[in-house]
């Protein structure tokens, strides 16, 4: 097995009353793409921005590359961070700047690179998600969803990171630009050499830009394996997921009438 | 539920909303003065909470030294009107009624837009995006606001001295008809410059106050749109209260002796 370069082991989450991570233990291998797939409300979102710093996890250890992030101060935490894209569920971009600042930000800001040069490189990732240089003078909101998707996978790889975070990729857009964000993606991916986590609920996207899938339910991982073990995976979970249907182990918390 | 419950809920909330507050004003506070320094943005604020609110803060200061006037003159001596006239509008308006007045139409203004601002950039992720891309939020969107707001409500309130200092002569001179020239040396006399200073040191905290509020509760909004809208409320009456109870305190130790 390949070093792992993110590594969660047993972080947990609770907001007041209600637990939202219970024990989570997960392993993504360096250069692998690992999918997480479950419901709303599971806690996948609030997972990735642990790893991410965003939320402090009430106890567990997360490593990224070997190094425990909870124990590291500000200016650590920072090195590490610069480590990590991420690609926001809506995208999130700053809709004061225009798209080619928005692609730039990582690079300027946090970087300290010259305007001129960071607007060069952000032509050229525009490019290649299929966006023509006039879209950078453009602001988001003038942008349809697609569109903003692409700029923010955009702005997720313009500092050529180490590791990109996707959260639900996919959601929102027609089947077919959903297809261009998942091709978008594995290419990306495979140009830059990245690990990648993403969450989603998204099947057709989980099957295409997995290497590795793990499913999270109630705040725990209840099962992982390779892409081609999902769909005899012998977990009833699993399969109540991956077929989409309402009868089965899960129970959504839905009234009868 | 009974009445110590009550109490008790209020009071832990009352603490933990406190709490909060001291941890978020400890960490803008403490990026002010660490680099790197934003200083587009601060000018870009400067422009946006001073010079914009030019016109509001002059007006209100005009309407209230005629208004002051206007009452000193009906409800005093009208033996020597005159001079009580002049002394009373300078002190009135460069002490208390500048600064105050001045600082809540700024609240309402500043504070009001900040926290609509940020909280839009709450939910919609945006604040946890600049986090992805190695920025910190309170380097980046708190310290250039709480700088350029402490900064420029001085200048506004100088402003607003002079201007409502002019409301007052022009009604003088005008509807009550009193001599122009008694008037500027009335006023010149009596005016001293700690009257003055001391309105600018006030306006310098409430500077910190609207910009503090509109950041505090933009940042911790929730809830999509409703959620905004309750934190653009919290934000301008929190500040107002804390302008009126700041200024209090302030009047309290600064003409002590």
């Amino acid at each position: 097995m390949s070093e792992a370069k993110i590594e969660l082991r047993n972080v947990s989450k609770r907001f007041g009353k209600k637990v939202v991570l219970d024990g989570i233990n997960l392993t993504v291998p360096k250069g692998e793409s690992l999918v997480v797939i479950g419901g709303s409300g599971t806690g996948k979102s609030v997972m990735i921005k642990c790893v991410l710093g965003i939320i402090r996890p009430d106890s567990g250890q997360i490593f990224v590359d070997g190094k425990n992030v909870l124990k590291m101060d500000a200016s650590e935490r920072e090195k590490v961070l610069r480590k990590f894209g991420m690609l926001f569920q809506g995208a999130a971009l700053f809709d004061s700047l225009p798209v080619w600042e928005n692609v730039a930000f990582g690079l300027i800001q946090g970087r300290k690179m010259k305007r001129k040069q960071a607007k060069d490189i952000a032509i050229e990732k525009l490019a290649k998600v299929g966006l023509a240089a006039e879209v950078g003078e453009l602001y988001p909101a003038e942008l349809s969803g697609g569109m903003q998707k692409r700029v923010g996978l955009a702005r997720a790889i313009a500092a050529d990171p180490e590791i990109i975070f996707f959260d639900e990729p996919t959601t929102g857009l027609d089947p077919i630009m959903a297809d261009v964000i998942n091709d978008l993606i594995v290419d990306s991916v495979k140009d830059l050499g990245a690990t990648t986590l993403s969450i989603t609920h998204d099947m057709a996207s989980a099957r295409k830009i997995a290497d590795k899938v793990a499913m999270i339910h109630k705040g725990k991982i209840i099962w992982a394996g390779s892409r081609a073990e999902v769909d005899d995976s012998g977990n009833a979970y699993v399969d109540q997921f991956i077929h989409g249907r309402a009868d089965g182990p899960i129970q959504m918390e839905v009234l009868k009438p | 539920m009974n009445v110590f419950a009550i109490i008790g809920q209020v009071v832990l909330g009352t603490l933990a909303e406190i709490g909060a507050l001291t941890r978020f004003i400890w960490l803008s506070v403490s990026h002010i003065f660490r680099p790197p320094f934003f200083w587009r943005l601060v000018a870009q604020q400067m422009l946006r909470i001073g010079y914009f609110s030019l016109p509001v803060v002059a007006l209100t200061a005009f309407f209230t030294g005629g208004a002051l006037a206007l009452q000193i003159y009906y409800g005093g001596n009208s033996f020597n009107s005159e001079s009580i006239v002049a002394t009373i509008v300078a002190l009135g308006i460069t002490r208390e009624l500048g600064p105050v007045l001045g600082g809540l139409m700024v609240a309402g203004r500043v504070s009001a837009a900040i926290a609509a601002e940020l909280g839009t950039m709450r939910v919609t992720e945006q604040i946890d995006a600049l986090t992805t891309l190695s920025t910190n939020p309170h380097k980046y969107l708190v310290v250039p606001r709480v700088v350029a707001a402490v900064v420029t409500l001085p200048l506004l309130v100088f402003i607003a001295d002079i201007i409502g200092i002019m409301g007052g002569f022009v009604v003088s001179t005008g509807s009550l008809d009193f001599n122009a020239g008694v008037y500027v040396k009335n006023t010149a006399d009596f005016l001293k410059l700690d009257d003055v200073t001391s309105g600018l040191i006030k306006a310098a905290v409430f500077g910190f106050i609207i910009a503090t509020m509109g950041c505090f509760h933009g940042f911790n909004s929730k809830g999509g749109a409703q959620g905004v809208g309750r934190a653009t409320t919290n934000a301008v009456v929190t500040a107002s209260i804390l302008i009126l109870a700041a200024n209090y305190v302030m009047t309290s130790l600064l003409f002590a002796n």
